[in-house]
């Protein structure tokens, strides 16, 4: 058996872990196993790749490696759970830019053959350029807009969407030139920065509230410019598992889309939750609060204590409040008192895809009380009090009643088949989406305002007091 | 005749989409998180192709520092995307334990 074929071997033993690290993920037993495997076949394709042949400058390579590790290590054990979608952007930006300057590099190395450079090579080293600019710079945006460094609203401007169609069709046309012709490496200089304009361009109007999206999005083309790479450099093991992460994020980004009941297009363009929006149709429902009956933290604190059964309905507001650890307190409590307590979680709570479930994991929630939509909502009938937490268009009942509002049709947790509601909102202002919610109207629910650590606070002393 | 090594590669990578999907559709809403964060690290797999480039002979001195710096982006990647999913799945208990972690209150 030559090196090569037992580099290719060592590959392959990776792509077995990637997948089995996925296979793991369908239970959280297995989970912490599956990432370890995961780990360990990575170590195994970077170790192979050292061994393969002509690898010129191990020394550097490694000194790069052995700073760079310990900045990804103190990384990921010190961000906290709240700040994971920033995280994640930051990485799959990351991953972007390295597969782009692979294939900058590569064009270069490729660049002076005799002949023109082979079709499929440079078809990969311009996609991996273009995929991995984009993943790169709109990551960085996304990774800002969660971070508050800049507006979470839609930023838009007259004339956008031709002058991003303008932009993307520019830096096509360029690296047809470069397939066809002339190829400068100016030119294809030209079209990574180019594709990082776009990047920037194409994240910018997207509201924060679509984040989800967004960022499931760049975790597939991170994926895709990955793969590309594999293309470039002829390794199958970047093809599978670039392949792999592109099917996953695709997923996501289409299960978010469902659980929102938006089509991509218009997560991307249609700068969904604009300050000037003024939606057509909704429910002119009070926004002074008339018809809006308020309660004290006291009377709720009863009605939690003496429930049979409560629902607790998360949304990113807890989350922004940091009030997880008050409301598992809370549950704690009032399973005390023998009260059976379950979270019901919206697909869409948080800033990314299944986001909650972690927050609350990390409160030290017991992952069997977390339930999905689907399983949440044949038994809110049969609940005594939902208590909606920061949480709003999820809970929106015109989401079923209202064709004419701006979210009918998305699929929500229906709290207002339960006995009794129990709203915690810091006022009466519309939520993200901008939309108002009949909810807050109805005559079984009764609104608790403030912030909502301080209001889970003092439902804690109000239990803690019968 | 003799396939060629696109069409290969073409295979390999619709295998792999398939694949993909099967696996991903498994995993439940609940680790949705993980699952970004965990495919997030594998695509940290272009730390192979960084070191592939910046272990090419002959470079100018440009070359080799763009593909150190993709080397450098690839580990970040590699390394915090396993750690930080190590860290998340490590929260996901089946039931509270006895030495729960102090409340946050006061």
């Amino acid at each position: 058996m030559s090196r090569a074929d037992a580099v290719a071997l060592a590959y392959l033993a990776a792509i077995v872990a990637f997948i089995l690290a996925l296979r793991f993920l369908s239970s959280p037993t297995t989970a912490p196993m599956g990432n370890r495997i995961g780990a360990a076949g990575m170590v195994v394709a970077v170790a192979a790749t050292f061994a393969q042949e002509g690898i010129h400058n191990i020394p550097s390579i490694l000194i790069v490696m052995a700073v760079a590790a310990p900045i990804g290590w103190y990384a990921a054990r010190t961000v906290r759970m709240t700040a994971m979608p920033q995280m994640v952007a930051l990485f799959n930006g990351v991953g972007g830019g390295a597969a782009a300057l692979v294939a900058l590099a590569d064009f270069h190395h490729v660049a002076p053959e005799p002949g023109r450079i082979k079709a499929d090579v440079g078809i990969s080293i311009l996609l991996s350029a273009m995929i991995g600019g984009i993943s790169f710079s709109g990551s960085l945006v996304a990774f800002a807009k969660l971070q508050e460094l800049v507006s979470g609203r839609p930023i838009v401007y007259p004339g956008q969407k031709p002058l991003n169609a303008a932009l993307l069709s520019a830096v096509v046309a360029v690296a047809i030139v470069v397939l066809a012709g002339p190829q400068r490496q100016v030119l294809v200089g030209a079209v990574l920065i180019g594709a990082l304009l776009f990047g920037v361009l194409f994240v910018l109007p997207i509201g924060g509230a679509d984040m989800p999206v967004v960022i499931s999005l760049l975790n597939a083309f991170t994926g895709l410019a990955a793969a590309a790479t594999g293309f470039v450099l002829h390794e199958n093991v970047l093809i599978v598992s670039g392949m792999l992460v592109g099917a996953s994020g695709t997923l996501l980004t289409m299960k978010m889309g469902q659980a929102m009941n938006r089509s991509l297009a218009n997560v991307l363009f249609g700068a969904f939750g604009q300050v000037t929006a003024g939606p057509a149709g909704t429910t002119a429902a009070a926004a002074d609060g008339a018809g809006v009956r308020s309660t004290s933290a006291d009377d709720v604190a009863v009605m939690l204590a003496y429930a049979k059964r409560v629902v607790i309905v998360p949304g990113y507001g807890l989350a922004v409040a940091q009030a997880q650890h008050d409301v598992r307190a809370l549950g704690d409590l009032l399973e005390a008192r023998g009260v059976d307590v379950e979270y019901a979680i919206h697909p869409v709570a948080g800033r990314m895809p299944g986001h909650m479930n972690v927050l609350l994991a990390e409160a030290n929630v017991p992952y069997p009380q977390l339930k999905e939509m689907d399983e949440a909502n044949p038994d809110f009938p049969r609940t005594d009090v939902a208590l909606v937490i920061g949480a709003n268009d999820v809970v929106n009942p015109d989401a079923r009643n209202n064709t004419g509002s701006p979210i009918y049709g998305m699929p929500i947790l229906n709290v207002d088949e339960a006995h009794q509601v129990v709203v915690l909102k810091r006022s009466m202002n519309p939520g993200f989406a901008g939309i108002d919610n009949p909810l807050f109207l109805n005559p079984k629910t009764v609104m608790l305002f403030g912030d909502a650590k301080a209001s889970v606070e003092h439902l804690v002393a109000g239990v803690k007091s019968l | 005749m003799q396939t060629s090594q696109i069409i290969i590669e073409l295979t390999v990578l619709v295998l792999a989409v398939f694949v993909g999907f099967e696996v991903i559709s498994k995993v439940p809403t609940m680790l949705h998180t993980p699952l970004m964060s965990g495919t997030n690290a594998i695509h940290g797999i272009v730390l192979v192709g960084a070191i592939v480039v910046a272990g090419l002979p002959h470079q100018t001195t440009w070359v080799r520092i763009v593909a150190l710096v993709a080397v450098a982006l690839g580990t970040m990647n590699v390394v915090g995307g396993f750690v930080v999913t190590d860290r998340m799945l490590g929260m996901f208990k089946r039931r509270r334990e006895p030495a729960a972690e102090t409340d946050e209150q006061g």
